[in-house]
């Protein structure tokens, strides 16, 4: 039997029902497994108390005969979300000690659901990094490691897959941008959901890139991300980005069956250079699909190669607008000013203290790329060529597409440090093969798929039609089940 | 398009964040590494292509123009550095 807080979501609901375990038992082992953890530095703000009042609460429901699906379930939750009374920090000096008054959409919807929150997670400042490096509180480590390196669990929702590779958790909220779900899933051997873009409200969520930002779970099954989706998910008010549609039972679309499916495979996700090992994954997924009963076409997508670049132009200009709001006035860090020094000092100096230099350097990008006589050369350019990404699958799903298969990351994890001296742009081309569904606002899913040589999981992604998350998990779930993925990073910490 | 040193003193200024003199040089270089990455998308023939504004086309909810939130004065000053009789407190703006 394993330790309950090795459990899936699904497995500890279905014990949970049947009096086999209380939540406060779950919850006490996920906050032992979190105490023993301090190395990996995932969880940066641990709430207990909370947690084991949310789990007595939880207990009280499931013995009254009211248990929503993720009723009793211990979960970390993403620093980027706001959660009242209880540090929400972004992972930025600059929202130090910052305890909001009001709770997320996402995490109310969440404790709606019975949910219990054992904690905050480690992240990029402001999700804006993919190796967890740009964090106020220290890079948050890989749970899989070798030859003794200490690997990054990725970015930017690096606590969160850390967390729930290392089993603190039984899942997690993250949040994608441009691959900030997938990218570090596919680190960390574990599975993660990016939703269409406004499946999840965004209010309360510290914003990024606004026409970019999506929640979603990040789990140890695709199973438990369907049950934590269909959680999170739901119209909202208070987000008029917010879809007003249904939310479907996702995990009741788990059927099993592919037969008859479309599988796109894009040639121009064949990069130059692209690891042997990810290619021969690929074609490997492709074949289970397949022996799945799945049709596998090629199919193109033309302006893959624009996305990257579009994306650092539209996601900085957005935050160089969304960032504005920390001015050392209303919350955070003020920096202490010198004799004689104004208002306008307060704002230039609490802004250079208060940002990493990651934030600053997209910050002033975003500026630049808005400022007057380089708006049409860059940002309108930019979004043009987004229009033309979009069309580039909506194209293929006209032709009959019902889900693309594509590699999650072009590597395995990296070393953390390893990239210190490389340039801004090295960094950004891990999310290569992600960004283009967040330009979409497409759902995409990243899915454990196999070992490197080294023995570090890798990941193949799979793109949904928009608003068709039952029917992507569902394929998800049938390469999950081929590809068979059981291995675990052994415990060191 | 290249960035020079007084360029990348202007945009730290327009973004509010105070760089220090001796930093400059590496900052306008970096600017111009990304702006080169960026610099790609003059490829593409974007003749006649609507700028998206938004990635799912949906007609903004609407509701009355009423006030539906407020009285929360405490709170909305709750995290403020300087917060001094109900109002954020800030350096002397007028003289």
């Amino acid at each position: 039997m394993s330790k309950p807080n090795e459990m899936t979501i699904a497995d500890a609901r279905d014990a949970l029902r049947a009096g086999e375990i209380t939540s406060v038992e779950l919850t006490e082992a996920c906050l032992k497994a979190i105490d023993e953890a301090e190395v990996l530095n995932a969880v940066v703000h641990k709430t207990p108390d909370l947690a084991l009042e949310q789990a007595r609460a939880a207990d009280e429901r499931i013995r009254a005969g009211e248990a929503p699906a993720l009723c009793g379930i211990p979960l970390g939750i993403k620093d980027l979300f706001c959660t009242r009374g209880v540090n929400s920090q972004a992972a930025s000096f600059i929202l130090d000690g910052f305890r909001p008054e009001y709770e997320s959409t996402v995490t109310q919807n969440l404790f709606d659901a019975g949910a219990v929150m054992l904690g905050k997670l480690n992240m990029d400042e402001f999700a804006m990094g993919s190796s967890n490096e740009t964090s106020h509180y220290g890079p948050a480590v890989n749970p899989w490691k070798v030859d003794g390196r200490k690997l990054t669990p990725g970015g930017s929702s690096g606590g969160s897959a850390a967390a729930v590779a290392a089993d603190l958790c039984l899942g997690a909220t993250g949040t994608d941008t441009g691959g900030s779900i997938r990218q570090p899933a596919a680190f960390t051997g574990i599975v993660g959901i990016k939703p269409t873009y406004g499946r999840c409200s965004r209010w309360g969520i510290i914003a990024f890139a606004s026409s970019l930002d999506q929640a979603g779970p990040m789990t140890k099954t695709v199973r438990d991300a369907a049950i934590m989706l269909s959680a999170m998910s739901g119209h909202d008010p208070k987000d008029s980005t917010s879809a007003d549609i249904p939310v479907p039972d996702f995990e009741a679309m788990l059927s099993g069956d592919i037969r008859g499916r479309k599988i796109g495979i894009p040639k121009e996700y064949r990069m130059e250079g692209m690891p042997a090992e990810i290619e021969a994954l690929w074609a490997k997924g492709a074949d289970m699909l397949r022996d799945a009963g799945a049709e596998i076409v090629d199919i193109s997508l033309p302006h893959t190669k624009y996305a990257l670049p579009a994306y650092y132009v539209i996601a900085p200009a957005e935050a160089s607008s969304n960032l504005a709001r920390y001015d050392g006035v209303r919350y955070g860090h003020r920096a202490r000013l010198a004799e004689g020094e104004g208002i306008a000092e307060m704002y230039e100096k609490t802004r250079a203290e208060g940002f990493g230099a990651e934030v600053k350097r997209r910050v002033m990008i975003g500026t630049y790329v808005l400022s007057a006589g380089f708006y049409d050369a860059y940002y309108n350019r930019a979004r043009k060529v987004r229009a033309l990404i979009k069309k580039d699958f909506e194209d293929v799903f006209a032709e009959g597409v019902d889900a693309i298969l594509t590699p999650a990351t072009p590597s395995a994890a990296f070393g953390l440090g390893e990239m210190a001296d490389a340039d801004p742009v090295q960094m950004y081309l891990n999310d290569v093969f992600t960004v283009t569904v967040n330009l979409a606002g497409l759902p995409g899913i990243s899915v454990p798929a196999g070992l490197d040589a080294q023995g570090l999981p890798l990941g193949l992604q799979l793109i949904g039609r928009p608003w068709e998350e039952g029917d992507l998990l569902n394929v998800a779930q049938a390469l999950e089940a081929a590809a068979g993925f059981v291995s675990r990073p052994e415990k060191w910490w | 398009m290249s960035i020079d040193k007084d360029t990348a003193a202007h945009v730290a200024r327009l973004a509010r964040i105070r760089v220090e003199e001796e930093d400059l040089p590496a900052l306008a270089s970096e600017f111009n590494r990304i702006l080169g990455f960026i610099e790609q998308l003059n490829e593409v023939d974007v003749e006649g292509v609507e700028p998206m504004v938004s990635v799912t086309p949906m007609r903004l909810k609407r509701r009355p123009d009423v006030v539906t939130d407020g009285n929360m004065q405490e709170k909305i000053l709750s995290n403020a550095p300087d917060a001094r009789e109900g109002f954020f407190a800030v350096p002397k703006v007028v003289e």
